[in-house]
């Protein structure tokens, strides 16, 4: 589990995050929502700790990240597993490579040890076979099944994904959605997704933060985000014409 | 202006801080520092190559051109070749001409990690992204440069041997007695000692703008270019510093 108390972020005087507090629970697909700018990528960055809040507590587990040591934070970050919109792989590393890299800096495990881990990493985003490529030859889809396959290769107990559908077409967001909520599940992380996709909202999202103007806004399941009567999450929820037909259609009911 | 020198200068230093702590594991460390003597250093053989037998040719034959007093010996073309290569030729020179190979390199990679958060990526992973990406390339560089500044003086000689040969100013002989002539060691310890000197600067120089390059393929080559420019200025400083400290 993961807790945010009282988080405040700015940059150069422009403030960010006001006071968020948010709790994101274990073995759930816990969803970041909000529109573009609202602030919701520098919470998670904040929380992973790429930016450093300027006040508030971060306790994974209980274990307050912003009074660690560096090696402390250190210990910390192995058990975190990310997937960043871009993927962010390693473009002189090959699939293989990239899936191993955590493995070969924190463990001792045998050359043999790895590989097996890393088949099953790849084989788990259903890339098997595909050790040998490297990023530039992957399709997005691949790419992000990789970010999820090197984010999992250390059995983490925290998994953070920014934005993992942009850029991919409704069909491969559908495919990266279920395997990040199957690990969830299977391996009991806590999980925090940074999204606009309603799509996801709607598929995976177990917990929702909505965040609107750098303030914790609602908080609720997927069901209560359809129906709330809050006037900006019906503006984010219902932007589309297709989404506000769909509205309709539940109010006339 | 002067703010902005001294905030460079400041990060700079806590940059190097955190490069030279104890690296995370040694044999990821011990093969990234091949890597990279790969990268930086096999990967400019040729260049190096190139340009010092073509700069040593320009150098005999110049002085060749030049040698109108018919007391000046034959044998001063290999001395004065021997002497302009060893004592800055191969060390500055040719430093100034990998600070815009390896230090556009080198800078444009780190600053496309940054803006492709892949550095974000190691730190998440709890890689001390710094150590990790920079340490190495200063092992390396400072390794491989004097290797490089002992093949460049080599070829240079060759190349003013076979400009001499070529135009006929001179004899076999006559060249290699000059270039063995009055010789000094501590010339070579100079040489050598400035390009390691020069090796760090031009990679810790390099890795600190792409590290701290914004956002944006236009930030990369901006940080790319202002590596260059800076590591030139910073090797031509630090030939002053380090001729009047070590020859004097």
């Amino acid at each position: 589990m993961i807790e945010v108390k009282n988080l405040n972020k700015s940059f150069s005087g422009n403030h960010v995050l006001h006071d968020i507090n948010a709790t994101f629970e274990q073995g759930k697909v816990n969803l970041i929502i909000g529109q573009s700018g609202s602030g919701k990528s520098v919470l998670a960055k904040s929380i992973v700790g790429l930016h450093e809040p300027d006040t508030g507590e971060i306790l994974f587990d209980g274990r307050n990240f912003l009074n660690m040591s560096r090696t402390q934070k250190t210990d910390i970050r192995k058990e975190i597993g990310m997937l960043f919109q871009g993927s962010a792989l390693f473009d002189s590393m090959t699939v293989e490579e990239n899936v191993m890299f955590p493995l070969k800096m924190f463990t001792n495990k045998t050359a043999k040890e790895m590989l097996d881990r890393v088949n099953f990493c790849l084989d788990r985003v259903n890339l098997s076979g595909k050790n040998k490529l490297y990023p530039a030859e992957c399709s997005g889809g691949m790419q992000k099944r990789i970010g999820i396959a090197r984010a999992i290769a250390m059995q983490p107990k925290y998994l953070f994904c920014d934005e993992p559908n942009s850029g991919l077409d409704p069909m491969t967001s559908i495919v990266i959605d279920g395997l990040i909520r199957e690990i969830t599940y299977e391996f009991n992380m806590t999980t925090i997704v940074i999204t606009h996709d309603m799509n996801s909202v709607i598929e995976i999202g177990d917990r929702v933060t909505f965040i609107y103007k750098g303030k914790k806004w609602w908080e609720g399941d997927r069901q209560s985000i359809l129906t709330t009567d809050n006037k900006e999450i019906i503006d984010f929820v219902y932007a589309s014409n297709f989404m506000r037909e769909i509205r309709e259609n539940m109010t006339k009911k | 202006m002067i703010k902005k020198l001294f905030e460079n200068i400041g990060n700079f230093f806590q940059m190097l801080w955190i490069v030279f702590s104890k690296p995370e594991k040694w044999s990821v460390f011990r093969k990234r520092v091949f890597d990279e003597i790969e990268i930086i250093g096999i990967n400019s053989i040729s260049l190096v190559g190139i340009m010092s037998v073509f700069i040593g040719a320009v150098i005999a034959l110049q002085v060749g051109f030049n040698m109108d007093n018919p007391l000046l010996p034959e044998y001063t073309i290999g001395y004065l070749t021997r002497s302009t290569t060893i004592l800055e030729f191969s060390p500055t020179i040719m430093s100034l001409i990998l600070a815009g190979k390896v230090g556009s390199n080198i800078s444009s990679e780190i600053g496309t990690m940054k803006t492709t958060e892949q550095i974000d990526a190691l730190e998440i992973m709890g890689v001390n992204s710094l150590n990790y990406l920079v340490l190495p390339k200063i092992t390396a560089a400072v390794i491989f440069f004097p290797i490089l500044v002992i093949f460049s003086i080599g070829l240079s000689l060759i190349g003013g041997w076979l400009a001499l040969i070529i135009s006929d100013l001179g004899s076999t002989e006559s060249y290699i007695y000059g270039v063995r002539a009055f010789f000094k060691v501590k010339e070579v310890t100079y040489a050598l000692s400035k390009s390691v000197f020069f090796a760090f600067v031009i990679v810790s120089i390099a890795s600190y703008y792409g590290y701290y390059t914004k956002v944006g393929a236009v930030e990369v080559g901006r940080s790319s270019t202002e590596a260059v420019v800076t590591n030139s200025i910073a090797v031509l400083i630090l030939d002053l510093i380090l001729t009047q400290l070590i020859l004097f």
